[in-house]
């Protein structure tokens, strides 16, 4: 079950033109925080939501967007640009079911991992994702471990822990939609997100 | 009771801004052969601003047990039962009818209606209530539960409330609460991200449910009358799945703090933990059954993922399910007699019954992905979730799998409902 790679492109691309919403692949283009400010909590005025429970509304950027808060040490070089760099991917595919990184995208995984390395103030975020098939919550724990296999795989380069954060979103940020395969296979990923903590 | 209840609606129409356009609609996509002639005759009214007997005639239809005869078959209009001359009705082959008025005496309604048994002459039920304004639909769908049960011997499921996730655009999720004929729908909680698994309170005060808000999972119980909200479990990893036990004071859920998702119990009173689960495999989807004595969850620790049990106190866990390659999301009955689950084989995903005591399971949909069942809570009926396209609907099933409803949203994709207990 290899992911055919110029399909994958070709399909990465679409997403693009198609404008995906906030799951996109991650553009570099987008460093200008023109997502900035769509996080927070909507419709609390007929309802009374109760704000100090946390609605804040400011305290992060919206998704698809990174590299955009704390300062010089996060803002991100010219080799996250160039297609022929390992770190202008930051999407890992999956197969069905599975939480193993297909060995295609151990160069991706190594790569970041040695900019983090290199980098020992840079943080990143490792998203997880699943397809829509099956239960939603088991799916939030199929995003997980696959987050968290490719964390693994960083730390064994000797990353720190400290730099890595985990979330996981299950099916319900799809970056393609649709009920079939070539959805599927874009759906089953790990995004890493440079974002800021 | 019913003063307690209108005391309440009083409360939550304070809060809410009333809506009565419909957000769901709602067809019946296949019902039960042997349907009861029923005729619901408009019910004579001084200027009532909901048709109580259209709300009525539309509930029992929308149960599929009935054929419900059309307004202009009807011969005449009477409201009560001495007005009725039964001859007429027998001739058009109807068992039973509804008769009614509504009257406004000074800003309250008095509704009064009664079942006539067409053949016997006779009155089955004779009800005389007052209602305020506001409450009309509500009396509407207390009369359809009463005469539900009158007719079939089961528990109306009407003057239920369904909570739901929509989305409209990958931006915007709501936690929505809608009658169940999919009238007034409020907005409980709304987020730029995802927004998972409301789970009702057993006394229907209350909704819990994940929110990601903040960028991480976090579960939040929410009372429905005031809006107040409370952040409940905050720990680093996973925080999904929360069901509540039929006590109300503990909640299971799902967290992954230390490794792999775990199944733990969190008191709400006293925020203690207690973890259930020790396994390094995906143990997720908890849900008690109805003595609160013990609690079903999903696990793959067998390879696939399958439905196990364990006590809530903790200890030997026990797997349940072993028919077909995929089995998720059990709940059980309130007679705790049957559990409903996602069942997959062969690639789709249906819902399905297990037996508790034969373990025979029994496929009641047609996939190919349907998911996040429950029984509503007259027990008669399972409410789950479908996708045809990029459309996501709810959909009803009888306990057979004979009768079928599908609960069409008007936009946006609607998921992961929730009946009100």
């Amino acid at each position: 079950m290899k992911l055919n790679k110029t399909a994958l492109a070709l399909a990465i691309c679409t997403l693009f033109l198609s404008a995906c919403a906030d799951t996109e692949e991650k553009d570099p283009n987008l460093l200008d925080g023109s997502k900035a400010g769509t996080n927070g909590i909507n419709d609390a005025s007929t309802n009374g939501l109760n704000n100090s429970a946390g609605f804040n509304g400011s305290e992060m950027g919206g998704s698809g967007m990174y590299g955009r808060t704390g300062g010089g040490a996060n803002s991100l070089g010219p080799e996250f640009s160039d297609p022929n760099n390992p770190l202008s991917k930051r999407t890992i595919y999956f197969t069905l079911d599975s939480s193993q990184v297909q060995q295609d995208f151990v160069p991706v995984v190594a790569a970041h991992a040695q900019y983090l390395l290199a980098n020992p103030s840079q943080h990143i975020t490792l998203e997880g994702h699943g397809d829509e098939r099956g239960s939603r919550e088991y799916n939030v724990g199929l995003g997980e471990q696959r987050a968290k296999s490719v964390a693994s795989m960083m730390k064994i380069q000797g990353v720190s822990e400290s730099q890595i954060g985990i979330v996981s979103y299950g099916e319900e940020k799809p970056a393609a939609l649709g009920n079939d395969e070539a959805a599927w296979e874009l759906n089953r990923r790990v995004e890493i997100d440079y974002q800021g903590r | 009771m019913v003063f307690l209840r209108n005391l309440l609606l009083i409360a939550w129409c304070c809060i809410y801004t009333p809506m009565t356009f419909a957000a769901l609609t709602i067809e019946i996509t296949e019902g039960v052969e042997s349907a009861l002639p029923v005729a619901v005759v408009p019910f004579a009214s001084s200027g009532a601003p909901v048709d109580i007997s259209a709300v009525v005639n539309a509930d029992l239809e929308r149960s599929g047990y009935f054929k419900m005869l059309a307004q202009h078959a009807m011969p005449n209009r009477p409201s009560t039962s001495q007005e009725v001359n039964f001859k007429e009705w027998q001739a058009l082959n109807q068992n039973y009818m509804v008769v009614g008025k509504v009257n406004n005496s000074g800003g309250q309604y008095d509704v009064q209606f009664q079942l006539l048994d067409v053949y016997k002459n006779g009155q089955l039920l004779g009800y005389k209530m007052a209602s305020s304004e506001a409450d009309l639909r509500r009396t509407a769908h207390h009369i359809s539960d009463l005469i539900f049960e009158k007719l079939t011997g089961k528990k109306g499921a009407f003057s239920g409330r369904i909570a739901y996730i929509t989305s409209s655009g990958s931006a915007n999720h709501q936690l929505q609460v809608a009658d169940a004929d999919g009238f007034n729908p409020q907005t409980i909680a709304g987020s730029p991200e995802p927004l998972m698994s409301p789970s009702w309170s057993p006394d229907g005060k209350r909704i819990a449910y994940v929110s990601f808000e903040r960028k991480s999972a976090a579960i939040y119980v929410q009372t429905l009358a005031t809006g107040q909200r409370e952040r409940v479990a905050e720990f680093p990893g996973i925080n999904g799945a929360p069901s509540w036990s039929p006590d109300g004071t503990r909640l299971a859920l799902t967290l992954s703090k230390d490794g792999s998702p775990d199944i733990y119990v969190l008191n709400l009173a006293s925020r203690s933990l207690s973890k259930l689960t020790k396994n390094m495999a995906i143990d997720t989807e908890p849900s008690w059954s109805p003595d609160g004595s013990s609690i079903i969850f999903t696990s793959d620790r067998g390879g696939k993922p399958q439905i196990y049990m364990v006590s809530s106190q903790g200890g030997t866990e026990k797997r349940l399910t072993f028919t077909g390659d995929y089995n998720a999301r059990g709940s059980f009955s309130s007679d705790g007699r049957n559990i409903v689950m996602v069942h997959g084989s062969g690639g789709g995903y249906r819902i399905a019954i297990m037996d508790m005591a034969t373990k025979a399971i029994n496929v009641l949909t047609s996939g190919p992905s349907d998911e996040s069942p429950s029984f509503a809570p007259n027990g008669s009926m399972i409410l789950y979730a479908s996708k045809k396209g990029r459309t996501g609907f709810l959909s009803a099933v009888s306990l057979d799998g004979k009768m079928q409803q599908k609960l069409v949203f008007n936009s946006g994709e609607v998921r992961e409902p929730a009946w009100s207990p």
